[in-house]
């Protein structure tokens, strides 16, 4: 699905990731762990396209292709989905609007005809009552004025609508309190796929007890420097980051 | 020696004013004469104005227009523009070049104690209340286009609702200018008496013309009434508009006003609204501007008593060589003690060319207050562009969508859903399609 090989990536002259060596395969779910600027939002960024990144090395091959070589729409349509740590609020744009727009650019993209309107409606509807939502929610603003919980369950509404390939969720967790964070993971949960895979770029180890991950990698100043089950996770919890930090100082 | 004249209008009036309404009201005649040497010895603003600095209307000296003949009305045109703008959920009052028209006026089955209708028949048969309010929410020397109205309106309307009346549908004014060089001077006077609730429409709408629209709006809000009024104006563009509405609203009483300025070569619109004790006020604008289009928003929000609470939010997008002003001042008066006030002026421009001139003003007396105000001029949002992108939409049709959304959370708080759709239209065919798609809209 997804593979990553001795990433190098400055942001303003500066290394932020130091050599990542990371390989995905379809269906499996990877926790990336790390302290406060340690580059894992930069990861996140790198591989959904955002601008402002050198990449300076390596590469990185998304099903069979070089990712790095797509737009960030292209990449959308492919089916890498980034669930954005701080989604944007668009007012003048419905979310029902977004939503038909984002999927009829992926069904153009692999020449399939516009999504009927009925069976877009039934689609819809169904993964509103999957993440409990209010059927208003569609029709307001694009995340305009929505609570912190709100914004996330929305991002997690538009992947189980455009069902895509490689999820990433970033800081998915932040912000959430422990019902919506539920919810959220019931969500995720439910589209997990031997065909799908997922990143999960957190600080804590919470989200992990709802979203059960096959891999946990922990990312210190740039650089994979543990890799692990989910029991890594819990180690962490226990041990605190400077564990692992300290052990890349005795590498 | 001989005494500089100000104004070419002011040989014209005696010419004119045989023809205009109220002929017989003494006290009418005497306020037109005071508005008449007001104006005689200013003419219209000039740029050396603090609140006109930014608008030049000297063109509307040098072209001279007059106002029409009744009837002289071409046919076609009228029923073009009538068959686009006119509400068909509304009551409306046609005014086609500054004169009103029954025929194309609706006003069947209006409750029998609400008053629509023309100021010119108001003046006929209900003069003692017409004298009551008009120039009472604006005055002559307020500036010399408000004297220009009131010496010269040749009509415009009344509307009068009793208290706690809550007048189901809204009213529509419909301005319709049909004729070339043509000047249309109306005056309209609204009423809502104590808790009473009314939603007016002025829609001004012309032929492919030059010529000037003039109109006067006072609004008078009753102790814990609600008036919400909206103003679409899609003018020629080749004509001039202004437009100035006067508020006056009472304690506790609500006013909205919702300014979608389309149209114009040049068109300048006055927002002033005057708060009683605990008054609240909302104003919304939208103007957006292409080609050579001079708009200018000129808004005073005047808290007078405390516990007033405002809101404004004007957005403009302007592209090619447009250019648009906005000047908004909040005035809290030294006993306006827990006014709570907001004031917003976003602009995009999408041309180098573009021009915004933004002067937000705050102006508070009182110590104990909570008033804000902000300003932006730029481009589209980055961050926004590349969500879009990230959901599977390209680059340009995010930035075209963006832009259509800039301007559609203005078109999106209008409650009346055939004059959204209008105000919607008036968007889309001002700016680039690709990227927004009507029909999921």
């Amino acid at each position: 699905m997804l593979s990553i090989k001795n990433l190098t990536v400055n942001v303003n002259d500066k290394p932020i990731l130091k050599g990542i060596n990371l390989e995905i395969k379809p269906g499996e779910i990877h926790a990336i762990m790390g302290p406060n600027g340690s580059g894992k939002s930069t990861l996140s960024h790198i591989l959904s396209g955002k601008a402002g990144y050198t990449v300076t090395g390596g590469s990185v091959t998304y099903q069979g292709k070089d990712l790095l070589e797509m737009a960030p729409e292209i990449r959308a349509r492919e089916g890498v989905f980034l669930a954005f740590q701080y989604p944007v609020e668009i007012p003048g744009v419905s979310n029902i609007y977004l939503l038909k727009a984002a999927l009829n650019s992926i069904r153009k993209h692999h020449s399939q005809p516009e999504v009927d309107a009925m069976d877009f409606l039934t689609l819809v509807k169904d993964k509103v009552r999957l993440l409990e939502m209010d059927e208003k929610f569609l029709y307001r603003a694009v995340n305009e004025g929505f609570s912190g919980g709100e914004k996330k369950r929305n991002e997690i509404l538009q992947m189980a609508i455009l069902e895509p390939k490689l999820c990433i969720l970033d800081e998915t967790d932040s912000g959430l309190d422990i019902d919506a964070l539920k919810i959220v993971s019931e969500g995720v949960n439910s589209l997990r796929s031997t065909d799908r895979s997922f990143v999960m770029v957190t600080h804590y180890q919470r989200l992990l007890d709802y979203i059960k991950p096959d891999f946990v990698h922990v990312l210190a100043h740039g650089q994979i420097v543990k890799s692990g089950g989910a029991e890594l996770a819990l180690e962490l919890e226990e041990k605190g980051y400077s564990w692992v930090e300290d052990s890349k100082a005795a590498i | 020696m001989t005494t500089a004249i100000a104004s070419r209008y002011t040989a014209e009036y005696p010419t004119i004013a045989p023809s205009l309404p109220g002929q017989n009201l003494v006290w009418l005649t005497a306020l037109r004469q005071e508005a008449l040497s007001k104006f005689s010895a200013l003419g219209f603003p000039s740029l050396r104005e603090e609140e006109w600095r930014y608008t030049n209307v000297s063109a509307i000296e040098k072209k001279l227009f007059a106002p029409s003949v009744i009837g002289q009305v071409q046919e076609t045109v009228t029923k073009e523009l009538l068959s686009k703008y006119q509400l068909a959920d509304a009551w409306s009052v046609v005014l086609i070049n500054g004169h009103f028209c029954a025929e194309l006026s609706v006003l069947d089955e209006l409750p029998e104690s609400v008053t629509v209708m023309s100021i010119a028949d108001a003046l006929e048969k209900q003069a003692e209340i017409v004298e009551h309010y008009i120039n009472q929410a604006v005055n002559n020397d307020e500036h010399s286009f408000v004297a220009f109205n009131t010496a010269w309106f040749t009509d415009g309307l009344f509307v009068h609702v009793p208290a706690k009346l809550i007048l189901e549908k809204p009213v529509q004014v419909l301005h319709l200018s049909t004729q070339n060089d043509a000047l249309a001077t109306t005056r309209t006077v609204i009423v809502a008496e104590d808790m009473a609730d009314i939603k007016v429409i002025e829609t001004f709408v012309g032929m492919d013309a030059a010529y000037l629209s003039a109109t006067v709006t006072e609004v008078f809000v009753g102790a814990n009434a609600d008036v919400t009024l909206y103003k679409m104006q899609c003018e020629s563009d080749k004509a001039y508009h202004f437009g100035g509405i006067y508020v006056k609203q009472a304690k506790d009483a609500r006013f909205t006003h919702h300014n979608f300025a389309f149209g114009g070569l040049l068109a300048r619109s006055d927002i002033h609204t005057d708060l009683d004790t605990a008054s609240e006020c909302e104003l919304n604008g939208l103007y957006l501007g292409v080609n050579r289009q001079h708009i200018d928003n000129h808004t005073r929000i005047n808290h007078l008593k405390p516990h007033g609470i405002s809101r404004e939010l004007y957005k403009g997008v302007l592209d090619d060589r447009a250019r648009g002003v906005f000047q908004g001042r909040v005035i809290v008066a030294e006993d306006a003690q827990k006014t709570d006030s907001q004031m917003n002026n976003r602009n995009l421009l999408l041309s180098n060319d573009a021009e915004a001139d933004t002067k937000p003003q705050l102006e508070i007396y009182a110590d104990d207050v909570k008033c804000a105000h902000g300003v932006t001029v730029g481009q589209l949002d980055e961050k926004s562009i590349f969500y879009l992108q990230s959901r599977c939409i390209d680059e340009e049709t995010a930035r075209n969508m963006l832009t259509f959304a800039f301007a559609n959370e203005m078109v999106d708080k209008i409650k009346i859903k055939s004059l959204h759709d209008q105000a919607l239209e008036q968007v889309l065919i001002r700016f680039p399609q690709e990227g927004v798609n009507k029909e999921w809209l």
